[in-house]
């Protein structure tokens, strides 16, 4: 319905980051081969496909967890240099991830500012300085959130998930990966998430969606990037496809019209 | 009223949570270190009831010296642990460090401050070696030092023989520095006789727990522990932060076995193997997790406290030193079960 506005400002607007002919192999195998993808300040991209199409690959290298074999990375317009995590928190690009972002036997002001902690004199850490601040950002995103002073081992998987948003929130990030945001939560702890995110697009924020969930990413996304063994097969405006077109890409690794009506026929049993 | 309205944050719809407490019990219950200060009240109580020596200060000197000895090592080790790895060449460390020094001064013929400079350096490097190997090969610590823990002991013994025609080396005593060195390092300071080495001990054992708690080096070592590949993730300079550790580790057990080789004035090739499991033990009793990510630097040093009271406990009691052997075994089992079991009721007890 609409998307429109979208186009205009996709063909006028810097992106806020931009990967050009990414390629990544692991001992002979493209996991990445030859992928360019953008986005926009305020706009989400769900990026989907099936297990190995290379997601979380691409995502390894613009969060700096994975170097890649050649390909460049521009953020707002300008090459990015991104050789490792800390480089990439460099360019305000965080990632959240479902289950490799805490660390459980930290509490969660621990969790927010591990690697980027607080000091006052003398070096040493200032506890109470890093409590406020994510008790200030936990007030925006999750004013229920309490367990301040436990391990984050014991909270749920929502609110630990609030834990690693805070942490990118906190830093300001601009350029936001999730990785399967809401696997492993319940509904309610999946719509709370889902809330959060809209709330960060609102807030201008750019959002990689990595997600098996077709109906998270479709809910959620601007435009849909679909993967196929290792390759882009399209990036879709919402609008302009229905969750059964994005099916029918991540299955056959074709455009629609490319697919001929024998296979459309066989997704249909 | 709106314009009142607008300069006042919301009061939080709730109340704070920090105004609650949690109770002292379960607070108590949540610290690593709870078990062993219990075990080494209880150790201290039986032997001072059982025996004449133990509870008098010239007493005290002799165990708070074992346990000074096997705590420098052992607090380094708990660190480590907490990082999540291993040494098993900490023990043997002492011995190449003590005899490493001695070759320096009465061999090569070094004043005793730079041999002691120099062996610092060594044991920088077999640390970095160790930390490199394990970040490098991401084989277990365990297999890495285990090999560093042969190669240290098969050097001690043939260099030493070869240099030296027997299996220590001494004469440290005559050599320049040897005096002023042993003043820091080797002497007693009171007239019970108390050890220099007790001193550092404590100090050390001070500043490690000031970096676990108050650093930020502290908590990237909670978080490797805990997490090496979230750590990553975050930015914490995960290789930087476990070689660093390897390198505390092996100089805390170079300055034992300096202050060792000092005390005596002399070496033997043999000293400080199967030490490094006493080091462990320490740690583990302390409450450290074998598994990483929780445990404390003063829980290492009454791990290390523990164990230097059963040992001259049982010398005073006049029985075969032999059962120091099953002490440590039991006591081992005994932390980890008791280990096990406050920790699952410290994390019932949260909320």
């Amino acid at each position: 319905m609409m998307g429109e506005t979208h186009e205009m400002e996709g063909a006028t607007a810097i992106p806020l980051v931009e990967m050009r002919s990414i390629r990544v192999s692991y001992g002979g195998v493209h996991a990445v081969d030859g992928v360019s993808i953008d986005l926009h300040e305020g706009e989400i991209v769900g990026l989907v496909g099936g297990n190995g199409a290379g997601k979380s690959t691409l995502m390894k290298v613009l969060s700096g967890a994975q170097l890649p074999d050649s390909g460049e990375i521009y953020v707002g317009g300008k090459p990015a240099h991104i050789q490792n995590p800390r480089d990439a928190k460099a360019y305000a690009i965080e990632c959240i991830y479902q289950t490799l972002a805490l660390s459980d036997n930290l509490d969660a002001p621990a969790n927010v500012f591990l690697g980027r902690e607080l000091t006052q004199g003398a070096g040493s850490l200032d506890d109470s300085a890093m409590e406020d601040a994510t008790r200030r950002v936990m007030g925006r995103l999750n004013p229920r959130f309490r367990a301040f002073k436990t391990p984050v081992m014991s909270l749920s998987g929502g609110q630990r998930q609030s834990v690693a948003i805070a942490r990118a929130v906190h830093f300001n990030a601009r350029i936001m990966i999730m990785d399967e945001p809401t696997a492993s939560l319940g509904p309610a702890e999946t719509a709370q998430v889902r809330d959060l995110v809209r709330q960060l697009k609102e807030e201008g924020l750019g959002i990689f969606l990595i997600s098996h969930d077709i109906h998270d990413v479709y809910d959620l996304s601007d435009r849909i990037s679909v993967m196929y063994q290792g390759r882009i097969v399209d990036t879709v405006h919402k609008a302009k496809v229905d969750t059964d077109d994005v099916l029918a890409m991540i299955i056959l690794g074709k455009k629609p019209e490319e697919a001929s009506s024998e296979e459309l026929a066989e997704l249909q049993i | 009223m709106s314009n009142q309205a607008t300069a006042v944050e919301p009061p939080a719809a709730v109340i704070d949570e920090r105004m609650a407490e949690v109770s002292l019990l379960t607070k108590l219950l949540r610290r690593p270190e709870l078990g062993a200060l219990l075990a080494a009240a209880m150790i201290g109580l039986f032997f001072a009831l059982t025996t004449d020596e133990f509870g008098t200060l010239d007493g005290a000197a002799n165990w708070t010296d074992v346990a000074s000895t096997i705590g420098i090592p052992a607090v380094a080790v708990a660190l480590l642990m907490i990082g999540g790895e291993f040494d098993l060449s900490a023990g043997v460390m002492t011995g190449t460090a003590g005899l490493f020094m001695g070759v320096m001064a009465t061999e090569v013929g070094m004043n005793m401050w730079l041999a002691i400079m120099l062996t610092l350096v060594a044991a920088a490097g077999v640390g970095f070696i160790n930390g490199y190997m394990v970040v490098r090969t991401k084989l277990p610590s365990f297999i890495v030092t285990l090999a560093t823990f042969f190669v240290l002991q098969g050097v001690n013994l043939a260099v030493t023989k070869e240099i030296t025609g027997t299996v220590r080396v001494s004469g440290l005593s005559t050599v320049d520095g040897f005096e002023s060195a042993k003043s820091i390092f080797g002497d007693s300071f009171s007239t019970y006789g108390f050890r220099l080495s007790v001193l550092w001990w404590v100090g050390f054992t001070i500043l490690a727990t000031w970096v676990l708690a108050r650093t930020r080096v502290g908590n990237w070592i909670f978080g490797v522990g805990g997490d090496p590949v979230a750590a990553r993730n975050v930015g914490v300079p995960v290789a930087r932060v476990k070689i660093g550790l390897f390198m505390t580790t092996a100089l805390a057990a170079a300055l034992t076995g300096i202050m060792i080789a000092l005390r005596l004035g002399s070496t033997q090739a043999s000293q400080g193997v199967g030490e490094e499991f006493q080091y462990i033990i320490a740690a583990v009793v302390g409450g450290c997790l074998l598994t990483g990510g929780f445990g404390s630097a003063i829980g290492a040093a009454v791990g290390a406290l523990i164990i230097g009271m059963a040992f001259i406990g049982i010398s005073f009691s006049g029985w075969d030193t032999d059962w120091r052997l099953l002490f440590l075994g039991v006591i081992l089992l005994m932390a980890v079960l008791i280990n096990n079991f406050v920790r699952r009721s410290a994390e019932g007890a949260r909320k």
